[in-house]
């Protein structure tokens, strides 16, 4: 920490040496910093030095609120503790979120234990209990922290937003504290991400390629065909990305079916339709062939793009998503298979594909 | 409740549901000395505290996270933990470990 970030604005004093206080408000650069992590821009440098913090002027009886290092995480946190006068104990999560890095085990008992003993918590703070976040219990023993430190672990709220009624309830959360959702809001602000890792280099040039192909045919090389082949085919990329990487998720609880690759096949197979009743609209029609493979290709690209956002949603089981990747998939590999098949056919029947 | 309940921000498991009949969860009632974490740490209330012991209450309801299982001392709960992410679990298979999320959401 030898350059204080923006958001410390001071230090208090205690047994161990200064401890930076943090502001509780949000600044634009805050603001900004968020926005480009949602589109995946610099997010593994988005952390913040692991360690303890000081909300407003804490002292010895004041709470210890446990957060990740990701800066999306501790932002979350700090901005509701307006006014609120609390300790805060930042683990080393490697940049990421409490959820994932639960999961990953390293928003872990060795690292709540670790964080403990380096920051001499013991010493700061007169009271043995730690608040850690409820979604941060997949990755934490709160009885081996406990044995290790003397610390007693609270789970507390899902949301930062509840912190403060939880703790002026005295560390008692809701049911409803206790709960996840998955509101449309909620869903809509991971569909960037999931945006962006398809709009990668690599997805560029394969794109290129395919509409250099698209002139290929039956007549040679054709520079008509490949504008209209071409276009198709773009068109169909961008439908099955849209369809599975915005519109599935954001349509998740209406979409009808549980597993996810039958919610993205729907809304791909509407999509492809779409695709080819808007070219046609434009005089332009495929042949047989050339509608098939948009239809089976959008269709199993969609299907596709939407089962990866079951990892992304707080209720899909990896038991469940096993069971629907192994029913899918073929479905999916052989769909798409076809689709490049049918795409080569309908070149050979005509200049329209 | 219902689909539309999702809009005020009703639990997911009361208008989203998944894969019904395969998550992994175990539960040894004998085991439980009913001190109520696994309900505490549930996301989506799968336990509840009957006579004061633990019972699954909506097992369907369960995302396998682990959760309860790493906060049960007396060891009576078990289940796979893992992600919950096609991704992960195609990278698992290619490279023949664990479900992995390098790339992706949780990277």
């Amino acid at each position: 920490m030898s350059v204080p970030a923006r958001w410390m604005t001071g230090a208090v004093s205690t047994a161990v040496g200064e401890v930076p206080t943090v502001a509780t408000a949000l600044t634009p650069s805050d603001h900004l910093g968020a926005w480009r992590v949602r589109w995946g821009v610099g997010r593994m440098r988005f952390r913040v030095s692991p360690g303890l913090y000081a909300v407003g002027t804490p002292d010895d009886a004041s709470p210890v609120l446990v957060t990740a290092n990701y800066k999306l995480s501790f932002d979350a946190l700090r901005r509701e503790l307006g006014g609120a006068v609390a300790w805060i104990l930042v683990l080393d999560t490697q940049g990421v979120n409490v959820w994932c890095a639960a999961g990953k085990g390293t928003f872990g008992t060795i690292e709540v234990v670790r964080r403990v003993l380096e920051t001499r918590l013991a010493d700061v703070v007169s009271h043995r209990t730690l608040v850690l976040p409820q979604l941060g219990a997949p990755g934490v023993a709160a009885y081996d922290v406990h044995a290790a430190t003397g610390f007693r672990v609270v789970y507390g709220p899902v949301r930062a937003a509840d912190v403060p009624a939880f703790l002026s309830a005295g560390m008692q959360a809701t049911t409803e504290m206790r709960r996840v959702t998955f509101t449309l809001r909620e869903r809509l602000v991971l569909t960037p991400v999931e945006l962006a890792i398809a709009w990668r280099p690599k997805t560029l040039l394969a794109l290129a390629v395919v509409v250099l192909l698209s002139g290929v045919g039956g007549w040679g090389f054709s520079a008509d065909a490949m504008v209209v082949r071409g276009t198709f085919t773009v068109l169909a990329g961008v439908a099955a990305v849209l369809a599975g990487g915005l519109v599935t998720p954001a349509l998740l609880p209406w979409i009808p079916g549980r597993a996810f690759s039958l919610k993205g096949a729907l809304v791909g197979l509407l999509f492809s339709i779409a695709v080819i009743a808007v070219v046609g609209s434009a005089g332009i029609r495929p042949n047989m062939f050339g509608g098939a493979s948009i239809v089976l290709g959008v269709t199993a690209a969609t299907s596709y793009l939407a089962m990866n956002f079951t990892g992304a949603t707080p209720f899909a089981s990896p038991s469940g998503v096993t069971w629907e990747m192994r029913r899918a998939l073929p479905f999916q590999v052989s769909a798409a298979a076809l689709a490049v098949v049918a795409w080569v056919v309908s070149a050979f029947l005509g200049v329209t594909p | 409740m219902g689909r539309l309940g999702i809009l005020r921000g009703d639990p997911v498991s009361a208008s989203m549901r998944y894969i019904d009949g395969v998550v992994s969860l175990k539960l040894d009632e004998s085991a439980c000395v009913g001190c109520r974490l696994c309900t505490l740490v549930c996301p989506h209330a799968v336990f509840e505290m009957v006579d004061r012991k633990a019972v699954i209450r909506d097992r369907d309801a369960c995302m396998e996270c682990g959760a309860c299982a790493m906060n049960c001392a007396a060891g009576a709960i078990t289940v796979e933990a893992g992600v919950g992410c096609a991704a992960a679990i195609i990278n698992g298979w290619l490279r023949g470990t664990e479900p992995d999320c390098d790339v992706g959401c949780c990277s």
